[in-house]
C-alpha cells in the first residue's frame, strides 16, 4: 500500500504546531497503524530528519498509552485502539489525517503526544479502596451480587486512554469519570468512600479544566472499551445521591 | 450544598435540568390554555381573565400569576445563567479544532446554544407583544386577548417570528428532556427508548399546538 500521511508535527508544548505531509510506500494491510508509523520513523531516520513522537506501550490494546485522532476519528475507523487498528482499514492511494488528543487539560508535549496526568490527579482524588493488601482474600468473604460484578466489570474496562475527552466537542472527562467511579460505588469493597469518591472525583474533573457534559453521545461511539453513554447517568446519580447525604452532615 | 452545587459542571447541569422542567412544564400548561383560542373570544377572553383570579379567595386578584411569574424568571435566570458559564467553561477546554472535522452529533445536540438564544429572544418580544402591548401591531387592549392574538398573527413577521420560535422549541426540548433525564440520573438501559420517545413526542405536541395558533389566524379559522 502506498500511502499519503498528514501528521501534526509540533516541536513542545510551546511551539505553534501544523500538519506536514508525508508518503509512505510498501505498507502492508496486515501492519498496525503504530508500525505503519514505526515505518514512516525508520525513513525519517535514515533521512536524518527528527521522527513522528507517538504514545504507546503495550500493542495489545490493553493498557491505554496509544491515542491519535485519525481522520477525525479517536484510534481511528473501528472500535479499537490505535495499536489493534490495522491497515486493511484503509486503501491503497488514502490520505490519512493524524493529530494528537485535542483539549485543554491534555496539552500536547510533542507532536501527536499529550500530557494525560489530568486523568493520574482525578484518579488520586478518589479512584481507589481503602481495602486492606496483601494477600488476596477468600472469594466468597464479601458477595457481590451477578448484576453488580457485570455493571462493575463493564466500567473497569477503562483503560483510561483519553479517546472520550479527544471526541466530546467539549473536551469532558465525564465517560473516564464515571466508569472509574461507577466501577468502584457499585461495589461492597468501594461502599466506604462511595460518597467522597464521586464528589471527589468530581471536583478534581472540573478542576483540570475538562468541560461539562451535553450528552451529545460522542464519547461513548468513540470509546474503544465500550463504556456506554449511561454511565454518565449513573454517575450523575450517585454525585447527587452523595451532595444530599454530605449535606445532611 | 448550595455552593458545592453551584460550582460543580454537574451541578449547573442539575440546575439547568430542574430550570428545565419546571419551564416545560409550564409550557404544557400554557399550550393547553392556547387552544381555547378554537373556542371562540368568548371562552379565550373567559379563560385569560381566570388566569388572575385562581385561587381566589384565598389569594387575591392576580397573586397565584405573579407567582408563577417570578417562578419563571427565577427558572430563566437560572436556566440561561448556567448555560452560559458552562458553555464559555466548554469552549474553553477545547481551545484547537481538529483540522480533519466532520460533522458530529444530532441536529438539535448542536442547535441547544442557538436554539436557546433564540428562545430568549423570543420570549422578550412575546411579552412585549402580548403581555405589556408595547410592540404590538394596532392598538392593544387589555383584557382583550383574542383580539390582540389576532392582531400579532395578522402580519407577517408575528408569523415569521413565532413558528420559527416554536420549531427552535421543538429540537430544544427534543434534546433537552432526554438530557434532564440523564442529568438527574433518572436515566437507564432499559428506559431509554421510553425517553426519548417521551421527548419526541412532547416536542412535537408542544411545536405543533402551539403553532395551531398562527396557523389558526392565517387560515381564517381564528378571526
Amino acid at each position: 500500500m502506498k500511502l499519503t500521511l498528514r501528521v501534526w508535527r509540533q516541536q513542545n508544548a510551546a511551539a505553534e504546531g501544523a500538519m506536514s505531509t508525508y508518503e509512505v510506500d510498501g505498507i502492508s494491510s496486515d501492519m498496525s497503524f503504530l508500525e505503519m508509523l514505526d515505518t514512516l520513523n525508520e525513513e525519517l531516520i535514515l533521512k536524518g530528519e527528527d521522527p513522528v513522537a507517538f504514545d504507546h506501550d503495550c500493542r495489545e490494546g490493553i493498557c491505554g498509552a496509544c491515542s491519535l485522532v485519525i481522520n477525525g476519528d479517536a484510534h481511528g475507523p473501528e472500535r479499537t485502539t490505535t495499536c489493534q487498528l490495522h491497515m486493511r482499514s484503509f486503501k491503497d492511494g488514502d490520505t490519512i489525517d493524524i493529530e494528537p488528543w485535542r483539549a485543554a487539560a491534555f496539552p500536547v508535549v510533542k507532536d501527536l503526544v499529550v500530557d494525560r496526568s489530568a486523568f493520574d490527579r482525578i484518579i488520586q482524588a478518589g479512584g481507589y479502596v481503602t481495602a486492606p493488601t496483601g494477600a488476596a482474600p477468600e472469594a466468597h468473604a464479601t458477595p457481590v451480587p451477578k448484576a453488580d460484578a457485570d455493571f462493575a466489570f463493564e466500567h473497569a474496562e477503562c483503560i483510561g486512554c483519553g479517546a472520550c475527552v479527544a471526541a466530546c466537542p467539549n473536551g469532558a472527562a465525564m465517560l473516564f469519570t464515571s466508569a472509574k467511579i461507577n466501577h468502584l460505588n457499585v461495589l461492597p469493597q468501594g461502599a466506604p468512600e462511595r460518597e467522597s469518591r464521586v464528589l471527589d472525583m468530581v471536583a478534581q474533573m472540573d478542576e483540570e479544566g475538562f468541560g461539562g457534559c451535553t450528552l451529545t453521545g460522542e464519547c461513548a461511539t468513540a470509546c474503544p472499551k465500550g463504556i456506554p453513554l449511561v454511565s454518565i447517568t449513573s454517575m450523575n446519580k450517585e454525585w447527587l445521591r452523595a451532595t444530599r447525604k454530605s449535606g445532611r452532615r | 450544598m448550595a455552593r458545592s452545587v453551584w460550582g460543580s459542571t454537574v451541578g449547573k447541569k442539575t440546575v439547568m435540568a430542574v430550570s428545565g422542567l419546571i419551564m416545560l412544564l409550564y409550557l404544557v400548561a400554557h399550550m393547553i390554555g392556547n387552544l381555547k383560542i378554537y373556542f371562540g373570544a368568548g371562552e379565550f377572553n373567559h379563560y385569560g381573565h381566570w388566569l388572575r383570579t385562581v385561587g381566589e379567595p384565598f389569594m387575591h386578584y392576580e397573586w397565584t400569576l405573579w407567582l408563577i411569574r417570578v417562578v419563571l424568571v427565577v427558572a430563566v435566570v437560572a436556566h440561561a445563567v448556567s448555560a452560559y458559564q458552562l458553555s464559555r467553561r466548554d469552549i474553553k477546554a477545547r481551545p484547537s479544532k481538529y483540522v480533519h472535522a466532520r460533522p458530529r452529533a444530532s441536529y438539535a445536540t448542536r442547535t441547544m446554544r442557538w436554539g436557546g438564544i433564540i428562545l430568549g429572544l423570543f420570549v422578550v418580544w412575546h411579552l412585549l407583544d402580548l403581555t405589556t402591548g408595547t410592540v404590538h401591531p394596532g392598538g392593544f387592549q387589555e383584557g382583550h386577548p383574542y383580539q390582540n392574538v389576532v392582531d400579532t398573527f395578522s402580519t407577517w413577521y408575528g408569523n415569521v417570528i413565532y413558528i420559527v420560535a416554536m420549531l427552535a422549541l421543538g429540537l430544544h426540548i427534543r434534546h433537552g428532556f432526554w438530557s434532564a433525564a440523564q442529568t438527574l440520573g433518572v436515566g437507564s438501559r432499559t428506559r431509554d427508548r421510553a425517553l426519548k420517545t417521551i421527548a419526541n413526542v412532547l416536542a412535537a405536541l408542544l411545536t405543533v399546538g402551539f403553532i395551531a395558533v398562527p396557523v389558526g389566524v392565517m387560515t381564517g379559522v381564528v378571526s
